[in-house]
């Protein structure tokens, strides 16, 4: 669509840019005056330039944190996106059975965060929690507080559980835009179930999936409670993610210095990734379009 | 194949042949149908198994949840639902949460609309730059604005108050909105805002009676993502409040004793924060369909 | 504004985004700018331009601070070298 040139739509943008900068630009300031500072209180702060920013890149322990942090994000993304989109392309489309399959698969995604920290916390429990009691029955010694390997399953497992639904059904409303015609001419041209989705259902789905993935990344990256009520960050601190390091220096130690310096790094982290990510997609429709054009 | 009734032996054999071959055709499709389903539902009871442990949980007393694992409630048991209901330090956390969900909702819409309109319609200086940093606020980690965010609210005496924390989930919700709509709206032609102004229609009259109406179901995709990031969210809500607006997710917190976990309460409480979002999902099913592709496919 | 514990050289900091904000604003309204081509693999309008030296900047300190002994001015010295570059042929 042609958009009007009209700089008097700044006034329509209005009450909902000064809303947002009260939320966004006056906390992000005063981080920013945190970092170069040692502050114990208003009255009391000693300005320290550069150093908490020095100290944080060089802390073996907040890289072991980034590290952790991809590897989780990529993780869950690379499970999630096949997972739902099968289950997508499973979900029943008519009746009684669409609605019910619709509410039962949404579920999950509409329980506050710590809930279902808890609700797995109690599923995984070697004594009272159905999985983590079968497992122990089946002979396996399954344990989220003392082996890291069960942790990070348990974890990642608690993610799938939780986040796969979005995959699914924003792919199951790009599925539904898909016009009856095109599976018509793919029978009449006897084309296989690999070549219906190769052809038709994935090129639907890239716009929705892009969705998808940009909001699963952003998620994954700051995950707080599911794995703070889960596992603690533990076993020592091998399911210790950004957010969570962050919050615990912030608030349980109270470096306010240190911890802010650390919240620009992790903020300018995902500005790099973010505008890189949003860059393709607005390349990639500008090409879409000129194809269409074309 | 042809209509006409076969004559030869051997061309009776061909159409038997022909209508037994049709016949498997037809039957494979059927036993595909029953992996389907078969799959589906093996994913559901994926999602469904540990939602039964937390229901399960929530009827036995706590004597019974430590005693031994039991895959039901043996001595049914409602004593922590009315713990919950009789308590008003519990029930008010639900009744805390959702004032400050609605409130939130009522915020966002409002500035959201006009300002995804501009960002649909009009070309102006700055867009594309405003547009990207509205998305990076959905990124960014609450964590990150923690303690400034507790002394501001302190500052302007907001602290514990309902209106505290729908003001700080617009921080994520506002930009979330915007996009969501943006889609919607980018997809109404726009010769109809043309031709209502032609016909003589205010901005604000032909907003309101034309093109809300228009995008409505684009609306309660956009009210349905609301509702779900700010009732999920704990962090800022636990940290903006204290008693007064304190929400149902930092009330359960509670439950951790001197005498350990009161995993029955826990359960019964995580129970009862299930039923408002499947109540929304309800309300909504029928534009997830349509709706859920954000106006973007 | 006594809890935002603000700093000399924050305020200046905030100030001199501020400004190259709205210079850029009014430089926008008195010449509007083209997207074009340049040494970028991707075309980039004025404040395309100006938000990736903004953040390549901050990256550059980052590296300066983090990882080299060498004083922050260098690091200033060369983001307004690479900025300027990046503004006229980026």
């Amino acid at each position: 669509m042609n958009k009007v040139q009209n700089n008097r739509a700044w006034w329509l943008i209005l009450p909902m840019l000064l809303l947002v900068a009260f939320s966004a630009i006056i906390p992000l300031m005063t981080v920013v005056n945190y970092s170069v500072q040692d502050v114990f209180d208003a009255n009391t702060r000693f300005f320290t330039g550069a150093e908490w920013f020095k100290e944080m890149l060089n802390d073996p322990e907040l890289h072991a944190a980034v590290l952790r942090q991809f590897a989780f994000s990529l993780t869950v993304l690379a499970i999630e996106v096949p997972l739902g989109i099968g289950i997508a392309l499973l979900m029943p489309k008519k009746g009684w059975q669409a609605s019910a399959v619709l509410i039962l698969v949404t579920m999950p995604l509409l329980i506050p965060w710590n809930v279902v920290g808890s609700i797995w916390q109690i599923f995984t429990r070697g004594d009272i929690g159905l999985m983590g009691w079968s497992l122990r029955e089946l002979g396996y010694g399954y344990n989220i507080t003392a082996s890291p390997v069960d942790a990070w399953v348990t974890i990642i497992l608690m993610d799938v559980w939780h986040w796969t639904p979005l995959i699914a059904l924003l792919c199951y409303s790009g599925l539904r835009s898909i016009p009856d015609a095109y599976y018509q001419a793919a029978r009449i041209d006897r084309a296989s179930k690999w070549a219906v989705f190769r052809f038709i259902q994935l090129p639907k789905l890239t716009n929705v999936l892009v969705i998808g993935v940009l909001l699963r990344f952003m998620h994954s990256f700051m995950i707080y409670a599911e794995p703070f009520v889960l596992t603690g960050g533990g076993p020592g601190s091998s399911t210790t993610f950004l957010s969570q390091s962050l919050t615990t220096m912030a608030i349980g130690q109270q470096d306010l210095g240190p911890s802010a310096a650390f919240s620009l790094i992790y903020f300018l982290i995902i500005l790099l990734v973010s505008w890189v990510f949003y860059t393709a997609i607005m390349n990639m429709q500008k090409d879409n379009k000129k194809e269409g054009e074309a | 194949m042809t209509d006409t009734i076969p004559t030869t032996p051997e061309a009776v054999r061909k159409s038997a042949a022909a209508a037994d071959a049709r016949r498997r055709r037809k039957a494979r499709p059927a036993s595909r149908q029953w992996r389907r389903r078969g799959l589906m539902a093996a994913y559901i009871v994926f999602v469904l198994l540990p939602i039964y442990w937390l229901l399960n949980m929530s009827f036995q007393s706590n004597t019974e949840i430590l005693g031994g694992l039991t895959l039901w409630p043996e001595t049914f048991t409602l004593e922590h639902y009315a713990k919950i209901f009789t308590d008003s330090n519990w029930y008010m956390g639900y009744v805390n949460s959702i004032t400050y969900v609605l409130m939130n909702m009522a915020i966002t819409i409002v500035v959201a609309l006009p300002a995804a309109y501009a960002f649909s319609r009009y070309q102006f200086i700055g867009d594309k730059h405003l547009f990207f940093w509205l998305l990076t606020n959905l990124m960014a980690p609450p964590a990150v604005f923690l303690l400034p965010y507790f002394q501001l609210y302190y500052t302007v005496g907001l602290f514990d108050t309902h209106i505290a924390v729908a003001l700080a989930h617009c921080l994520f919700n506002i930009p979330l909105a915007v996009w969501i709509l943006e889609g919607f709206m980018s997809g109404v032609p726009k010769e109809i805002d043309e031709t209502a102004f032609i016909d003589g229609y205010s901005f604000p009259k032909f907003f309101v009676k034309i093109f809300i109406p228009m995008i409505s179901s684009g609306i309660g995709v956009t009210l349905f993502f609301l509702f779900m990031f700010s009732w999920v969210e704990l962090l800022l809500a636990s940290t903006l409040t204290a008693t007064d607006a304190q929400p149902i997710a930092s009330v359960m917190t509670q439950t951790k004793g001197a005498s350990g976990i009161d995993w029955g309460t826990l359960a019964a409480a995580g129970t009862l924060t299930i039923l408002p979002g499947i109540v929304v999902v309800y309300f909504v099913r029928h534009h997830i369909a349509k709706g859920f592709a954000l106006g973007r496919t | 504004m006594e809890w935002m514990v603000w700093t000399t050289p924050t305020a200046i900091f905030f100030s001199v985004i501020a400004a190259m904000l709205a210079g850029m604003t009014a430089w926008e309204v008195t010449s509007p700018s083209l997207e074009r081509k340049g040494f970028l693999p991707i075309a980039t309008t004025r404040g395309d331009r100006l938000f990736i030296g903004l953040l390549s900047t901050a990256y550059i300190h980052l590296m300066v601070v983090g990882f080299t002994p060498l004083s922050l001015w260098l690091a200033l010295g060369i983001s307004i070298l690479w900025m300027l570059i990046l503004m006229r042929w980026g």
